[in-house]
């Protein structure tokens, strides 16, 4: 286990110089992944394929954008459920927009704009309606999955130019294209999080609102900030989507709440918030995805592999309430 | 009297924690019918001590015993203390805020008949304990609308009433007012009484002398000595504490005073405080004291920008200001550092350096980015000027004692510059060594040029160090009374504060 030491030596090194990342939980998810990895590797010739890694990385990627988005808010001490609605939602109307004639980069940018709205409806509700983040978002998740439906008259929009469906099939430099803008996002949220003054702001209300709020941050706008960056990166993640279905579906992106939710909570970041951050979230992604993969390339009944993944969650909780 | 048996007998207890040996060697012994002090500066081991003793940690294996009533006991989980007859009252009272008093009385055991619970008998039952132990609660009134006062007394009735033989008072009047904490010892020396042997612990040492019978002082993790309290006084403990004597822990040497940078006029806000006035001068300390509930933190908090008030002016130099959120106020220069450090102070599961600069980022960015290196300066900076003991100020700040918490708060406020600083109760649950460090900070803060408005409702901490000290009263301005006009220790004085406090004219 030379390699694995090294490797989780270095994460150590790297972790020390992010301050708010919970050291001790990301490094358990480091080392199962690592043991994970090497078990498939040895195990199935296909696991450490160009093809399999490559598909494996592809189709983490658009969730584990949102469970970016998602480990801001579950940082602050919430919780958005209607981020796959929001995936639905951009998913549906930039495909429309396309279909009907409109440059791609107007599409994209009103879709985007649409979800953001969402997740500043959210924000806003939560805030000044003092709703608790878990019903304002039930509800938004079914209001706009509703509204997709009466958009989109419950139809799938298929036929898209060819520009569009390639870009989620390509690759650059090797790596899949949706996974460097996965990367991109973790890098650019790992530095919002870590070195601004608002990623500093997500933390301290995570820890303690009246504290924040005395010391002079003002808690609607950052709230606000927090559920509108949630749903930007939903809806960044529904055009992704879209893309790589080459088309745009009602339904998508249901249930994918609940596998972003996972994936930041195995990544180590605390459900009450103040604790955790986009690299622990990022391997969590990593981890459940290479599960699902795994399980499939050894033939592993596909129900006892989602039992698995369901304890894998909570024993998760447990092992870092346990190293703290 | 009863002939005092002994109850409780801890033998050269040690513990260690990886890294740190937290006991070495502790002796303790109370006795039926005697109220026993433990007094030591934070990290002295007290809690580390009522931890092992009450099975929350497991002392180490070459240990002494821990006896109860002369028995050899094996102390595995608090449940198990509990059944030897050992309690214990927290600091913050730990039950069902939302249920009702009798059902947090029986919570766990509620009487029933065929799995119905039997309401009448736990009413019935819990109204007998709290009329013998003459508490004026209501059963069927909700915990969490009780007062602070009232919630803790609740928590003793419970354990009184589970045959509880010794309990344990861990700093039971840090969020209690002057009064309540008076009702709080008649209820205690009652227990005494019973024949209940007491374990007390507080940073006040007036409480223990008023309220024990001996005193055992731990040091760094030692047993130092145990002392009949009629023997010694105030200086000698603190020796003991300390390793060093204390002189005079109020007298600090303060500049003249200069011009008035608050001034506030007939600020008022119904139902909490009406018609207010006074003003703060540079260079002094203003004090404020009032009982808990009187409405002295409300005046502040409006001042500062945390509340509203319907009426009056706040002037600052002279230019008024109206502070509409807390922003407002920081921006102005005035800081306020709030009475309880944990839930409105602190972010406890943040590092000691984010704390300390959480109202500075915008100082130490650009772009609203943060320079690292700026971050890390101003942190260690006020690490040693503050003496904030912590390996470094990466660890988080619930890991720090009491004394050393408050520091990290007022670094927060230092780092802004703040010149006015408000500060609400500032060395609750801080031991004697980090308050007169604390003083000395303030001391040298009025050096500086900035003022002090100080909410106490600690009389000796009021009267030692104000200038000036305006006294409320149900909200009501009961007078400013200058420092001229009573000296500190005079018994006289104190009360006559108390009661214009209380509202007695």
């Amino acid at each position: 286990m030379g390699i694995g030491k090294s490797i989780t030596n270095k994460i150590n090194q790297t972790l020390k110089r992010s301050r708010n990342s919970s050291r001790s939980s990301v490094i358990i998810v480091a080392v199962v992944l690592v043991v994970l990895m090497f078990y498939l590797a040895l195990s199935s010739e296909v696991f450490l394929s160009y093809g399999n890694l490559f598909n494996l990385f592809r189709s983490t990627s658009i969730y584990g954008v949102i469970a970016i988005g998602m480990t801001f808010v579950i940082l602050t001490g919430g919780i958005d459920l209607s981020v796959g609605s929001v995936v639905g939602l951009t998913s549906i109307l930039t495909t429309m927009m396309i279909k009907n004639g409109m440059p791609l980069f107007l599409s994209i940018v009103i879709a985007m704009a649409a979800a953001v709205t969402v997740g500043i409806l959210n924000g806003i509700i939560i805030h000044f309606g003092k709703v608790p983040p878990f019903i304002a978002t039930l509800g938004s998740m079914t209001v706009v999955r509703g509204m997709i439906k009466l958009i989109s008259d419950a139809k799938m929009i298929t036929g898209l130019p060819k520009e569009f469906s390639d870009f989620a099939l390509k690759a650059s430099l090797g790596l899949p294209n949706l996974f460097w803008i996965w990367l991109l996002v973790i890098l650019v949220s790992w530095f919002i999080l870590t070195r601004t003054i608002y990623g500093r702001n997500v933390y301290a209300i995570g820890s303690n609102e009246e504290s924040a709020r005395l010391s002079g941050i003002s808690i609607s706008r950052n709230i606000v900030y927090v559920y509108a960056t949630s749903a930007f990166l939903s809806g960044l993640a529904g055009i992704m989507l879209a893309s790589r279905l080459a088309s745009g579906i009602p339904t998508a992106g249901s249930g994918y709440e609940l596998d972003a939710i996972a994936a930041t909570v195995v990544g180590g970041t605390a459900l009450t918030g103040a604790k955790g951050g986009v690299l622990g979230t990022f391997l969590g992604s990593i981890l459940l995805a290479t599960i699902r993969n795994g399980g499939v390339l050894l033939g592993i009944n596909p129900f006892i592999l989602e039992v698995i993944i369901g304890l894998l969650i909570v024993v998760a909780v447990i092992a870092q309430r346990g190293s703290k | 009297m009863v002939k005092e048996k002994e109850l409780l007998r801890v033998e050269d207890l040690h513990k260690s924690f990886p890294g740190v040996k937290a006991l070495k060697g502790i002796n303790f012994q109370v006795l039926s019918g005697e109220v026993h002090a433990l007094v030591g500066e934070n990290g002295a081991g007290k809690s580390t001590f009522i931890k092992c003793v009450m099975g929350v940690y497991k002392k180490d294996a070459r240990s002494g015993g821990i006896f109860v009533e002369n028995k050899e006991v094996d102390i595995h989980n608090p449940d198990q203390a509990m059944k030897l007859g050992l309690g214990a009252v927290y600091q913050d009272v730990m039950m069902a805020r939302h249920l009702t008093v009798a059902e947090n009385f029986f919570l766990g055991k509620l009487p029933h008949k065929a799995g119905i619970i039997d309401w009448r008998s736990a009413k019935k039952n819990t109204d007998k304990v709290l009329k013998e132990l003459e508490i004026d609660v209501d059963s069927s009134s909700i915990l969490g609308d009780l007062s602070i006062a009232k919630q803790e007394m609740v928590a003793i009735a419970k354990m009184y009433s589970n045959n509880c033989k010794v309990a344990i008072f861990d700093e039971p009047t840090a969020l209690l007012s002057t009064e309540e904490t008076d009702i709080l010892f008649s209820l205690i020396r009652r227990l005494r009484d019973k024949g209940m042997g007491i374990i007390y612990i507080s940073h006040r040492l007036e409480e223990i002398f008023e309220l024990t019978d001996r005193i055992t002082v731990f040091k760094d993790g030692t047993y130092v000595d145990t002392v009949r309290t009629e023997e010694v006084d105030e200086d000698r403990i603190i020796e003991l504490m300390v390793g060093r004597s204390v002189e005079d822990m109020y007298g600090l040497n303060k500049p003249s005073r200069g011009e008035t940078v608050l001034e506030v006029r007939n600020l008022s806000k119904k139902d909490v405080f009406e018609d207010i006035s006074f003003d703060v001068r540079k260079g002094e300390i203003f004090g404020m004291f009032g009982l808990v509930g009187s409405g002295r933190s409300d005046i502040v908090s409006s001042i500062f920008g945390a509340e509203k008030p319907d009426s009056g002016t706040v002037l600052l130099n002279g230019s008024e200001i109206n502070c509409k959120h807390p922003g407002d106020g920081i921006s102005r220069g005035i800081g306020f550092l709030t009475e309880d450090r944990k839930h409105t102070g602190l972010f406890m599961e943040l590092s000691c350096r984010d704390n300390t600069n959480a109202l500075s980022y915008r100082k130490m960015s650009r772009f609203g980015v943060i320079s690292r290196k700026k971050e890390a300066q101003n942190a260690d900076a006020f690490r040693d000027k503050l003496r904030i003991k912590t390996p470094s100020m990466g660890q988080l700040t619930k890991n720090l004692s009491g004394g050393n918490q408050q520091k990290v708060v007022l670094s927060k406020w230092l780092s802004n510059d703040s010149d006015l600083l408000i500060i609400d109760e500032p060395t609750v649950g801080v031991d004697v060594g980090a308050k007169v460090e604390i003083y000395k900070l303030l001391e040298s803060l009025l050096h500086q040029g900035k003022s002090i408005l100080m909410i106490s409702s600690y009389l000796p901490e009021v009267m030692g160090l104000a200038d000036r000290i305006l006294v409320v009263s149900e909200g009501r301005q009961m007078g400013i009374v200058e420092k001229n006009a009573y000296s500190l220790g005079n018994f006289d004085d104190e009360q006559k504060f108390i009661k214009l406090a209380s509202g007695i004219v």
